[in-house]
C-alpha cells in the first residue's frame, strides 16, 4: 500500500529531554494506521513533532513534499487536520466560535452538523462549560468539517463514557473512509475496529510495525503494551 | 467627603491613563508571551509627535489637541506594528530574546528622544477648559480627568468590539487562551501578533498624548515611568486579561491617590505592596487564567 | 593559540592562566600602556585608572547578576537595588557613625560590615517573597521592589539618602590610602580585588551542590522536585548571595566615585546589567566580565566621541544618534540578541573550538541554554 506520510529519523525534545528518538514509519494512503505504546512512550509527542508543535529534526514527507521545516499552520493548510489529546477546545469561546475558527474550506460542515446535532443546539454555549464528550465532539468537528488529506487523531476516546466511545468510533470510521488517518489510541477495541496497520513505540522508538489484527492477537501486545491481548479485545 | 470624592475621581482619571498603556501590554503578553519593554517608547514618541503636530495646528486649542490625539493613535499603531515586524517576528517562539530586544529598544529609543527633544520636560499648552475644574457634589474635579476617563472608556469599548465582532478578534481571543492550538487549526497566528501590537501601540500612543495633557508636559522619560505602573497593573489584573487590566488600572490608581493623600505621599509604596500582596495570595492576578499557555 | 587552549583545558592550567591575567591587570598602573581609541590615556594616569577601575567594578556587579540570571535562570529586574544598598549603605552609615566618637578605622570597618548585613537581609527578604512566583511574575515583583527602593531613595526618606543629590563619601573616616586622585592606583587595585572575589565566589557557587541544584532546576524544575529537592531554598541562597556580591561592588563604587545618586537604583540600571551580561554572553562567567569591561569602555569612548568636533559638524540625522551612547549601545545589544545570541564570548567559543568539542549547553545556532530553559519554565505548554 502506498504511503501518504513518510517519517524518517524523526527526533524531538522537550526542555532538553529527548522524547522522540529517531522514529521511522509510514502512514498508509488509505484507512487507519494506529500508533500504539504504553503511557509516556512519546506517541503524542510524535504527532506534535510531525505538526511542528514540538521542535524536531528528521525527515517528514507528506504527499511528496518535505514538511519537517514548515511552520505548523502551513502544514495544516496543506490538508493535515489535528485532533489533540485532551480536546483543547477554546473554553472561553462559544461552540460556534470554535467551529468558525477552525473552518478552512468547510466542505463537510453540513455532514458534521448531522453527525453531531448536539453541537448545533449548543452553538451559543461556552465550550469550557461542555461535558468531556461534548468537547470531544467540538474537537472532532473542528477537524472533520474541512476537506483534509490526512487526519492526526490523538486519544479520541480517552476519559469518555462507553456510549460516547461508540459515537466517536463511528464518526472516525466514516471519516477514515475518505481520509487516511494516524490514530493514537489506548482502547484496543477501538484500534481493532478501525486500524489496519499498527506502529508500536517504546522508549521513544519504533519497536514493531505490521498488520493490526495480527499484532493484537499476538503475545507482542503484552510485551509492548503491558496488556493481555485477548482479554482487552474481549 | 468631597475630598474623598475628588480623590476617587482623579484616581479613576489616572487609572484611565494606566489602562491605555496596560491594555496593550496585557493583550500582547496574553497572545505572544512577550513582556514589551518598548511599550513606553511607543507612548513617548506618540506624545512628542502629537505635540509637534498639535502645536502647529493650533497651540492650546481643541483642534490642536484632537489633531495631536489622532497623530498619537496613528504613530503608536505604526511604530508598534513595525517593531513587531522587524524585531519581534524574527525571534518567533523565542520569548526571552523577544523580551531582551524590547529592553534594548526601550533603552535606545529613550536616549534617542533625549537627543532629539532634550533631557528637560517641555511644557505644553492645553485648551483652557481642560485647565479648569468642575464642581461635583462639592469636589472641584480637574476637567482633564474627564477627557482621560472618556478616552479610556471609548478605547475599552472599541477593543472589546474588535475582539468580539471581527475575525481577527476571534483569533486573538483564541490565541490568548491557547496559541499552539490556533496554529494547529491552520491559522497564521503571527498576523494576529502584528494586529495586537498595532492596537496596543495605538492605545499607548493616545495615552502618550493624553499623558502630556495630564502632566502638562512631554518628556523623554514619560513612557518609562508610566510603563512601570502599567506593568504592575497588568500583573495585578492578570496577564492577558483585558477586563483585569481595566479593573486593576482603576484599583491601582485609586490606591495610589488615597495613600498619597492620607498616608503622607506613600502612593508608590502602597502600589508595590498591593502588587506583592496580590502575587502572594493569587499569583495569576485578579482575573488571570490559571496557567499561561 | 592551541597551546593556550591546551593549558586552559586542565584545572591547574586554568588557575595559572587566571593568576597571570590578574597579575597583568595588577601591573597596569605601573605601566605606560596606551591604546588610543580604547583608553582615554596611558594606563598609569589617574583618569585612565579611574575608568578601568569603574569597568572592573561593573564587571564584578555583572558577575553577581550572572549568578542570578545566567546560573539560576531568574530574570530579575531588581538587581540594581542591592548595588545601591552597597553604595548608599556605606555612604549613609559612615555619616551616621562618624559623630559617635568611635575611632575612624572602626567606623569604616563597622560601616562595611553593617552594609553587607543590610544587603543580606534585604536580599533574603526580597528573594523570599519574589521567589514564591516564577517566570515573568518574578521579573515583575523584583522590578516593583527595585522601583520602591528607588522611590525611597529619591524621596530622601528620613533625610538619609539626600534625594536627587545623592550621598557623598565622608572622606574623614575613610582610610587615607583610599582617598583622592593620588590614590586612584589603590582604588584600582581594590576594584580588581573585588572582581577577583566576585569571580571566585561564582566559581565556588557554580561548582557547589547549590549551583548544581539551581542549574538543574532551571533546566527542569519538575525533575528536581521529583527528586525531593526544593529549588526554592537553593534559589533563595543564590539570590541572597548575589545580593551581597552586588553590595560589595556597590562599596567599591562608593569608594571609587565618592558619591552615589539615585540613578544606580533605577530600573534602567538593572536593564543595563542585563545588556552587559547578554552582550558578553549569557551563562559564561567570562561573558559577564568581558561584557562589563567592553560596555564601560564603549560607553566612555562613545561619550567622548559624542562631544568631539567631528560629530558636532554632522547633519542632525547623523549627529543626534551618534551623540547618544546609550542609543548606540542599545541598538548594538538588539543586534547581538538577534544575530549573535551567545554574545562576545559565545562568538569567541564558536570561532576557536572545533565543532565536536563545543559545550553541550550550547545549541547548534549558538543560542545559550539559559534562554531555552527559561522559556520552558515560563511558558510551559
Amino acid at each position: 500500500m502506498s504511503a501518504v506520510l513518510e517519517v524518517r529519523g524523526l527526533s524531538a525534545r522537550i526542555a532538553g529531554q529527548q522524547v522522540v528518538e529517531d522514529v521511522a514509519f509510514d502512514v498508509a494512503a488509505q484507512g487507519v494506521t494506529a500508533l500504539l505504546g504504553r503511557n509516556g512512550v512519546g506517541k503524542s509527542s510524535t504527532i506534535k513533532a510531525l505538526l511542528g508543535i514540538l521542535e524536531r529534526t528528521g525527515e517528514v514527507v507528506f504527499d511528496g513534499t518535505r514538511i519537517d521545516r514548515m511552520l505548523t499552520h502551513r502544514i495544516v493548510q496543506r490538508g493535515i487536520a489535528y485532533v489533540p489529546e485532551d480536546r483543547e477546545v477554546f473554553g472561553s469561546l462559544t461552540v460556534a466560535e470554535n467551529l468558525r475558527l477552525a473552518e478552512r474550506d468547510g466542505t463537510h460542515r453540513d455532514a458534521v452538523a448531522r453527525l453531531f446535532p448536539e453541537l448545533d443546539e449548543r452553538a451559543a454555549q461556552q465550550a469550557g462549560t461542555l461535558s468531556g464528550g461534548q468537547q470531544q465532539m467540538v474537537s472532532l468537528a473542528r477537524a472533520l468539517m474541512n476537506d483534509n488529506r490526512l487526519l492526526l487523531v490523538d486519544e479520541p476516546t480517552k476519559g469518555l463514557a462507553p456510549r460516547i466511545v461508540g459515537d466517536v468510533t463511528r464518526a472516525l470510521r466514516d471519516a477514515a473512509e475518505r481520509t487516511p488517518m494516524l490514530l493514537v489510541e489506548q482502547n484496543l477495541q477501538v484500534v481493532r475496529d478501525l486500524a489496519h496497520t499498527v506502529v508500536v513505540l517504546s522508549g521513544g522508538r519504533v519497536v514493531h510495525t505490521g498488520p493490526a489484527a495480527e499484532f493484537l492477537d499476538s503475545p507482542l501486545v503484552h510485551r509492548h503494551l503491558g496488556v493481555a491481548g485477548a482479554e482487552e479485545a474481549a | 467627603m468631597s475630598t474623598l470624592l475628588l480623590l476617587l475621581i482623579t484616581g479613576v482619571g489616572l487609572g484611565a491613563l494606566y489602562f491605555l498603556v496596560a491594555s496593550g501590554l496585557s493583550l500582547i503578553y496574553g497572545l505572544m508571551g512577550v513582556l514589551n519593554f518598548a511599550h513606553g517608547s511607543f507612548l513617548t514618541l506618540a506624545g512628542f509627535l502629537g505635540w509637534e503636530v498639535g502645536r502647529r495646528v493650533g497651540d492650546g486649542t481643541w483642534g490642536g489637541l484632537l489633531a495631536g490625539m489622532l497623530v498619537g493613535l496613528v504613530v503608536g499603531a505604526l511604530v508598534a506594528a513595525v517593531t513587531e515586524l522587524v524585531f519581534i517576528r524574527r525571534l518567533y517562539q523565542r520569548h526571552i530574546e523577544q523580551v531582551l530586544v524590547t529592553v534594548g529598544l526601550g533603552l535606545a529609543t529613550v536616549a534617542l528622544f533625549e537627543g532629539i527633544w532634550g533631557t528637560d520636560p517641555i511644557r505644553i499648552a492645553k485648551p483652557a477648559w481642560l485647565g479648569g475644574t468642575t464642581d461635583v457634589l462639592g469636589a472641584s474635579v480637574p476637567n482633564d480627568r474627564w477627557l482621560l476617563i472618556g478616552a479610556a472608556a471609548v478605547v475599552l469599548g472599541l477593543i472589546v468590539l474588535f475582539l468580539r465582532a471581527t475575525p481577527y478578534g476571534l483569533v486573538i481571543r483564541a490565541g490568548v487562551e491557547n496559541r499552539t492550538m490556533v496554529t494547529a487549526l491552520g491559522i497564521d497566528v503571527r498576523r494576529a501578533f502584528t494586529v495586537v501590537f498595532a492596537i496596543g501601540g495605538a492605545a499607548a500612543g493616545l495615552g502618550g498624548v493624553l499623558a502630556s495633557v495630564y502632566y502638562g508636559q512631554v518628556s523623554a522619560h514619560q513612557g518609562t515611568s508610566l510603563l512601570i505602573y502599567a506593568f504592575i497593573v497588568t500583573v495585578i489584573g492578570g496577564l492577558g486579561s483585558l477586563a483585569g487590566a481595566a479593573v486593576a488600572s482603576v484599583l491601582v490608581a485609586v490606591i495610589q491617590q488615597l495613600a498619597n493623600f492620607y498616608l503622607g505621599g506613600t502612593g508608590d509604596l502602597a502600589v508595590v505592596l498591593a502588587l506583592a500582596a496580590v502575587l502572594l495570595v493569587r499569583p495569576r492576578g485578579l482575573l488571570g487564567k490559571a496557567a499561561a499557555r | 593559540m592551541s597551546r593556550i587552549r591546551a593549558l586552559a583545558g586542565s584545572t591547574w592550567g586554568r588557575v595559572a592562566l587566571g593568576a597571570v591575567l590578574v597579575a597583568l591587570a595588577a601591573c597596569l598602573p605601573l605601566l605606560a600602556l596606551d591604546i588610543p581609541g580604547v583608553l582615554p590615556g596611558p594606563t598609569y594616569t589617574p583618569g585612565t585608572l579611574a575608568v578601568l577601575a569603574y569597568a572592573l567594578i561593573i564587571a564584578a556587579l555583572a558577575l553577581s547578576y550572572h549568578l542570578v540570571f545566567g546560573v539560576a535562570g531568574l530574570l530579575s529586574f531588581g538587581h540594581a537595588m542591592f548595588f545601591a544598598a552597597g553604595a548608599y549603605g556605606l555612604g549613609v552609615l559612615l555619616r551616621l557613625l562618624a559623630p559617635t566618637g568611635i575611632p575612624s578605622e572602626a567606623v569604616f570597618l563597622l560601616a562595611i560590615v553593617l552594609t553587607l548585613v543590610l544587603a543580606l537581609v534585604v536580599g533574603t527578604l526580597a528573594g523570599s517573597l519574589a521567589l514564591r512566583v516564577t517566570g515573568i511574575s518574578f521579573a515583575m515583583v523584583t522590578l516593583a521592589f527595585a522601583q520602591a527602593a528607588n522611590v525611597l531613595i529619591r524621596r530622601n526618606v528620613g533625610g538619609l539618602t539626600g534625594g536627587e543629590e545623592g550621598v557623598t563619601l565622608l572622606v574623614d573616616v575613610v582610610p587615607p590610602g583610599l582617598v583622592g586622585v593620588v590614590n586612584t592606583r589603590s582604588l584600582y587595585w581594590l576594584a580588581l580585588a573585588i572582581l577577583v572575589i566576585a569571580y571566585l565566589v561564582c566559581v565556588w557557587v557554580e561548582r557547589s551542590r547549590l549551583g548544581h541544584v539551581v542549574a538543574a532546576a532551571r533546566e527542569n524544575e519538575l525533575r528536581v522536585t521529583v527528586l525531593g529537592i526544593r529549588p526554592y531554598r537553593a534559589r533563595l541562597v543564590v539570590f541572597a548571595l548575589a545580593a551581597v556580591l552586588a553590595a560589595v561592588a556597590g562599596l567599591g563604587f562608593m569608594l571609587l566615585q565618592s558619591s552615589a545618586t539615585p540613578r544606580i537604583s533605577a530600573s534602567d540600571f538593572t536593564l543595563t546589567l542585563l545588556v552587559i551580561v547578554v552582550l558578553g554572553g549569557v551563562g559564561y562567567r567570562w561573558g559577564a566580565i568581558v561584557g562589563g569591561v567592553v560596555y564601560t569602555l564603549l560607553d566612555q569612548r562613545l561619550s567622548a566621541l559624542a562631544s568631539s568636533p567631528a560629530i558636532a559638524g554632522l547633519p542632525d540625522v547623523l549627529r543626534i544618534p551618534l551623540s547618544e551612547p546609550l542609543f548606540l549601545l542599545g541598538m548594538l545589544f538588539v543586534l547581538v540578541v538577534m544575530f549573535a545570541p551567545g554574545g562576545i564570548v559565545g562568538i569567541a567559543h564558536r570561532a576557536t573550538r572545533p565543532r565536536r568539542r563545543r559545550r553541550e549547553d550550547e545549541r547548534e545556532d549558538g543560542r545559550p541554554a539559559v534562554m531555552s530553559d527559561m522559556e520552558a519554565s515560563t511558558h510551559g505548554s
